[in-house]
């Protein structure tokens, strides 16, 4: 596209430097074996899975299908509303996911910056408990979802022991089982698993704020706390947003952990789980990619929304 | 007194983030190291030393096979990504032409893509392309997550090395390729490093095309394999192969982690990825 400015503009802009002509070649050879395999994985795939959504395809032979409009979305057949968005199943795959990211995302947050607050106190052994925190971010998430499986598990559970023990429940709980407490199990899990991501965004944040801040409201007497909302979480604002935002859309396509820990179960199917399941499992290549693409829809609106707020920062700072 | 109350009250803090983080691994390997019915029995602290477990996983399964995917998937996938990426980084970190921003963004956005967005179109390719239940087809796969970022991070380190550097170079008339390989490629070691670890990492953890683009045992990659090792029924889940299994292919990762601590806490802030 650019190319084809640049080709176009003559008229308008006299002389296109043969400096710069061949920089833009160079420019684009570099950059062509990158863009022709982002090209293959990424947009092929995404256009297609669209294309999908709108037939009838099926696992077996995804060769062979016919092409039937919006009814994987929305249909009204003999007096029924038939589709996704009339599907209970969808909209409770929706809920679970909206659920997941609302809790995800604050504990995630509120644990983050606690954490990144400790981090940035001077101490002995910093740098033990900051190679600590990568821990639970380094382990696959499979793993830590089998481990926490392990300590949530009803009969033989650590976490159940050492309730019982402390006398906080008096019966065993189910945690992955019961439907109403699922969701949050996992929750738990994930937080625990991505929390140091936000605290390691949160304090890369807290290292710029310059250190005459903390100073000038010392010599004033004002109480940590205050300090803390009035002066630390403004400045620190912009690390906290990326931090967030990323999380969001993070938490809005969870699967892993999900997936293992309570496999298709309805109580705590999100999206992602539910569009696999149509796909690989029923072989509903048309109604998965459906799920799939409504996900994508508002991942991508999300990621706008994102990128308009980031964009002052992609000129390049050296120009 | 009050100034060592609060020193004990941040102590106690530090300690109690310590024990949140660090707990869940540590009751793995006690429970990994248990064996019989000793496992069922919730301990606090190490009771047993046993390695049966170990054994069991590599004897029952095709665990080793399964650890020999993971290396050979996340080290191809590691050597395109930055091999793919440090050509491009040059073009967008070094030259000026237009619609550099644009493009950087559109690299950025498909990082945000939700894998499900991409695999029913992806089953399709990697099944035309004759790569269902083939390592190739997971390190094609791959390749969605790790170049952007890879890009990401590597254009930001050569937009920030100073002009100098290149221009005795280009004085005496190197080509870009020279330029890239001679001048850059050295000093972009450091970041190299970092972005390739991340990339490593999100190879050695993916599951849902791994799950999904695989068939038989001998193709699997190890979350795989750890996520579908199961017992007869329900009650007999061998949950001391599944933590020996987790910790076998936890602690590489953690001896990474730890030995590139600064690094990767770098690339981490840099790039804003999540493994």
């Amino acid at each position: 596209m650019s190319l084809a400015q640049q080709e176009a503009t003559p008229l308008v802009r006299p002389r296109v430097s043969a400096t710069a002509r061949r920089n833009l070649r160079t420019a684009w050879l570099f950059l062509a074996p990158m863009l022709a395999v982002l090209a293959l994985v990424a947009a092929w795939p995404l256009l297609r899975t669209i294309f999908f959504s709108l037939t009838n395809a099926t696992l077996v032979d995804t060769a062979s299908y016919d092409f039937i409009g919006l009814e994987n979305y929305l249909v009204r057949d003999g007096g029924e509303w038939y589709g996704l968005l009339a599907d209970p199943e969808w909209w409770g795959a929706l809920g679970n996911t909206l659920v997941f990211t609302g809790i995800t995302v604050f504990f995630e947050t509120v644990f983050g910056v606690l954490i990144a607050l400790i981090l940035n106190a001077s101490f002995r052994f910093r740098g033990l408990v900051r190679a600590a925190v990568l821990v639970p971010w380094a382990i696959p998430t499979v793993v830590s979802a089998k481990i926490w499986a392990w300590m949530l598990h009803d009969q033989f559970g650590m976490v159940n022991d050492l309730l019982l023990r402390l006398g906080l429940i008096a019966a065993p709980i189910a945690w992955l089982a019961d439907p109403n407490l699922s969701l949050w199990s996992v929750a738990a899990v994930d937080i625990w698993k991505t929390t140091p991501f936000v605290a390691l965004l949160v304090l890369a944040g807290l290292q710029m704020v310059p250190q005459d801040c903390y100073e000038a409201a010392r010599v004033d007497g004002v109480h940590p706390v205050r300090v803390f909302f009035q002066v630390t979480l403004p400045l620190i604002r912009p690390a906290l947003v990326v931090a967030i935002i990323f999380r969001l859309l993070d938490a809005m396509r969870v699967f892993d952990v999900v997936y293992v820990m309570t496999g298709n179960a309805k109580a705590t199917q999100t999206l992602s789980v539910m569009a696999r399941q149509q796909l690989v499992d029923f072989q509903d290549v048309g109604y998965g990619s459906a799920v799939s693409t409504l996900l994508f829809i508002a991942i991508g609106l999300l990621t706008a929304l994102y990128l308009m707020a980031l964009r002052p920062d992609l000129g390049g700072r050296r120009q | 007194m009050k100034k060592a109350l609060r020193s004990f009250g941040f102590w106690l803090l530090v300690a109690l983030v310590l024990l949140y983080l660090l707990f869940p691994f540590y009751y793995a390997v006690i429970t990994s190291l248990k064996s019989g019915s000793a496992i069922f029995s919730v301990d606090y602290w190490p009771t047993a030393f046993d390695l049966s477990n170990y054994g069991r996983v590599f004897a029952e399964q095709s665990f080793a096979r399964n650890i020999l995917n993971s290396v050979m998937i996340a080290t191809a996938v590691v050597a395109i990504s930055l091999a793919l990426g440090l050509t491009a980084s040059f073009a967008l970190g070094r030259i000026r032409f237009r619609g550099r921003a644009t493009l950087l963004l559109a690299i950025l956005s498909v990082s945000m893509f939700p894998q499900v967005a991409v695999l029913s179109g992806l089953f399709e390719l990697i099944r035309v392309l004759g790569l269902f239940n083939n390592p190739l087809g997971l390190i094609l796969s791959y390749l969605i997550f790790t170049l952007p970022f890879t890009v990401w991070v590597l254009t930001a380190f050569m937009r920030d090395l100073p002009v100098e550097i290149e221009e005795a170079a280009i004085m005496d008339g190197a080509s870009p390729w020279v330029r890239l390989t001679r001048v850059f490629l050295p000093l972009l070691a450091p970041a190299m490093v970092t972005t390739g670890l991340l990339a490593f990492i999100v190879a050695w953890n993916e599951f849902l095309f791994a799950l999904t683009f695989t068939l038989s045992n001998e193709q699997r990659t190890v979350p795989v394999a750890i996520a579908l090792i199961t017992g007869a029924s329900e009650f007999e889940v061998p949950w001391g192969n599944i933590m020996a299994a987790s910790i076998i292919v936890t602690l590489p990762l953690i001896a990474l982690v730890l030995v590139f601590q600064r690094r990767l806490v770098a690339g981490l802030t840099a790039g804003a990825v999540k493994g």
